[in-house]
């Protein structure tokens, strides 16, 4: 299992309790023995992830085994219809949307997915969308208007491709598109960020009635390493961009930015992809039966209020 | 009510080329050493060849509205520091001095005003106040002014000049993309026209948010425009991008824009623009 640099003590601990159990011979009793490993490993993890800095909790939100959005619509959704896309260009795999099932209510599911293997990875691009990606989002969250169906969407992307062939079929205008497109739907809009929140491609599914976020997850104007990379000139001073960005959840929920935050298990979701799974879903459930009783004018109204008053300013 | 109190400088002073007493300038585009009131009488566009440097907010509003006509909106709004930012200063010393230096409160100028008589929303960047970038107070004030646009009925004009979202209030910015956005959506729904004008440069969280969804999108020759800077393409796909690539001809021949007008032309344009939609 992939892991980051400061994981490791924590898997070598497990390997050798692994390890342990495999080599006793039949009729050994090691569980005292793992019995006091299993209780160092869970001090150790709790030392680890209570003491994380922002850049390692960063790393976290793009953990290699971190759940993407196809882990959590197989977890909580049912019969997942794919609908592929945007009627001008191309189908862009990076966005992956359509409709599916939450306790028997059709729904519309949309969100960006990085892939697993290095063969899906590239076929997905990281998760960084082209313009095709947020017009093909917009259709469905068209359709989805037109039939009354909430729209739930997950963000996970380092950011909107940066490349030739995204900025001559329009990136800028078909991230505006969303954005437009999603502040106008007179159904529930549930977004949750679970892992990256890259800046306007994030934002790109991001306007919603309600704006969730896991624990370990990121919402920034930029990367740490781009940030970096204007203000010292060095993109290994991303950790130092990370300190400043104020991306995590924590930050984003003081300033207005996401509406609840969703704990992590201990150690992060891809060490327990079920229990937060169950964790986002009961989330969902809850959020859209606040949202089930509201008018489309009163949705639209309630998003645009929402959104309204964000900001820091003082005066005039 | 004078138009400008305070003395504001007309062209971006980092772009003037002065030689002897800063009575002559060389053009960057031609090369040719002019009279600097040559320039300035020409809308900052060099007389010898055509080439268009920035013109400051100010002189946008007075070339584009009837004299006399101009009540600025929202210019005492100014931007806290909510992630306590720190670079190589910190924000709210970045925002005082960027305030002295400029002469203004941020990096938007919003107004009243009349456009051959016809009442208009104005909103113009101010590129010189950190690059033109978008943080709450420039997304406050385009809000305010779609939304004055959707109540009184009048036609909102935008002169876009920015690099993109602010870093320095982090995801507050980002925010803005979406706020300004879904006030476009009331404008639209109040039937009231958006012209989307895009200047030099427009990239960033600009470009993705507002700047292309014009009912009318009009550029001016040869300005930069798109989501990502090329220097950050470049950078990730490590090939020298062909010249001319994110100029507003470049976007006129991949269909994101309307019309390119010359400075000289822009007044017109948007007034006859305006005429159409609206008469
Ligand atoms: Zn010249």
């Amino acid at each position: 299992m992939a892991h980051l640099d400061f994981e490791k003590p924590l898997v070598e601990l497990e390997r050798r309790i692994e390890e342990l159990r495999a080599a006793a011979a039949p009729g050994d009793d090691v569980s005292a023995e793992v019995g006091a490993l299993q209780e160092h490993a869970r001090r150790l993890q709790r030392e680890l992830y209570s003491s994380l800095s922002e850049w390692q909790k960063v790393q976290l939100s793009r953990h290699p085994e971190r759940p993407y959005f196809l882990d959590y619509l197989g977890a909580i959704f049912d019969d997942f219809l794919e609908l592929h896309g945007d009627r001008a260009f191309a189908d862009d795999p990076a966005i992956v949307s359509g409709f599916a099932r939450l306790d028997g209510r059709a729904v519309a599911v949309i969100g960006h997915q990085k892939g697993r293997t290095t063969k899906e990875k590239v076929r997905r691009n990281f998760g960084m969308a082209h313009p095709e990606g947020y017009r093909k989002a917009v259709r469905i969250m068209e359709l989805a208007g037109r039939y009354g169906r909430p729209v739930f969407t997950f963000i996970d992307t380092p950011g909107a491709y940066p490349g030739i062939g995204a900025e001559e079929r329009g990136q800028g205008e078909a991230i505006g598109q969303a954005l437009l497109t999603m502040s106008r739907l007179p159904v529930p809009v549930i977004a949750t960020v679970i892992g990256e929140g890259g800046s306007g491609g994030a934002l790109g599914l991001g306007v919603a009635n309600r704006v969730l976020m896991f624990e370990y997850a990121t919402y920034s104007v930029i990367t740490p390493e781009g940030c970096a990379s204007i203000l010292w000139r060095d993109g290994a001073e991303a950790p130092r961009a990370a300190e400043q960005l104020k991306l995590l959840a924590s930050h984003a929920i003081k300033h207005g930015i996401v509406d609840e935050l969703i704990l992590e298990p201990s150690g992060g979701a891809h060490r327990d992809p079920a229990t937060a799974a169950t964790a986002l879903g009961k989330t969902l459930r809850r959020h859209l039966a606040d949202l089930s009783g509201m008018s489309g004018p009163e949705l639209v109204a309630q998003r645009y209020a929402r959104f309204r008053s964000i900001g820091a300013i003082t005066g005039g | 009510m004078a138009l400008f109190a305070k003395k504001k400088p007309v062209g971006d002073a980092s772009q003037k080329k002065s030689l002897g007493r800063g009575v002559f300038r060389r053009c960057d585009g031609c090369a040719e050493t002019l009279k600097a009131e040559d320039f300035t009488a020409n809308l900052e566009v060099c007389p010898n060849c055509g080439h268009h440097y920035r013109l400051s907010a100010e002189a946008w509003v007075q070339y584009l509205i009837d004299p006399g006509s101009w009540t600025e909106h929202d210019e005492g709004l100014r931007s806290l520091d909510p992630l306590h930012f720190v670079d190589s200063s910190p924000y709210p010393e970045r925002l005082a001095s960027s305030i002295k230096k400029s002469g203004v409160n941020d990096a938007f100028m919003a107004g009243s005003g009349t456009m051959g008589g016809r009442p208009v929303q104005l909103g113009c960047f101010v590129f010189r106040f950190m690059g033109g970038s978008m943080g709450s107070v420039v997304g406050e004030k385009i809000t305010r002014m779609m939304e004055r646009g959707a109540e009184r009925k009048q036609p909102v004009i935008l002169l876009s000049a920015s690099g993109g979202a602010r870093m320095q209030e982090g995801a507050l910015s980002l925010m803005q993309m979406a706020k300004t956005v879904a006030a476009l959506g009331l404008l639209r729904e109040a039937g009231m026209p958006f012209i989307s004008v895009l200047l030099n440069p427009t990239t960033g969280g600009v470009a993705a948010s507002f700047a292309l969804l014009g009912d009318v999108n009009i550029a001016e020759p040869r300005a930069l425009i798109g989501f990502t800077g090329p220097r950050v393409i470049e950078n990730t796909i490590r090939q020298t991008l062909p010249d001319g690539f994110q100029r507003s001809e470049f976007l006129m021949d991949h269909g994101m824009l309307d019309v390119i007008a010359e400075r000289h032309d822009m007044r017109a344009t948007i007034a006859r623009t305006l005429d159409h939609l609206l008469d």
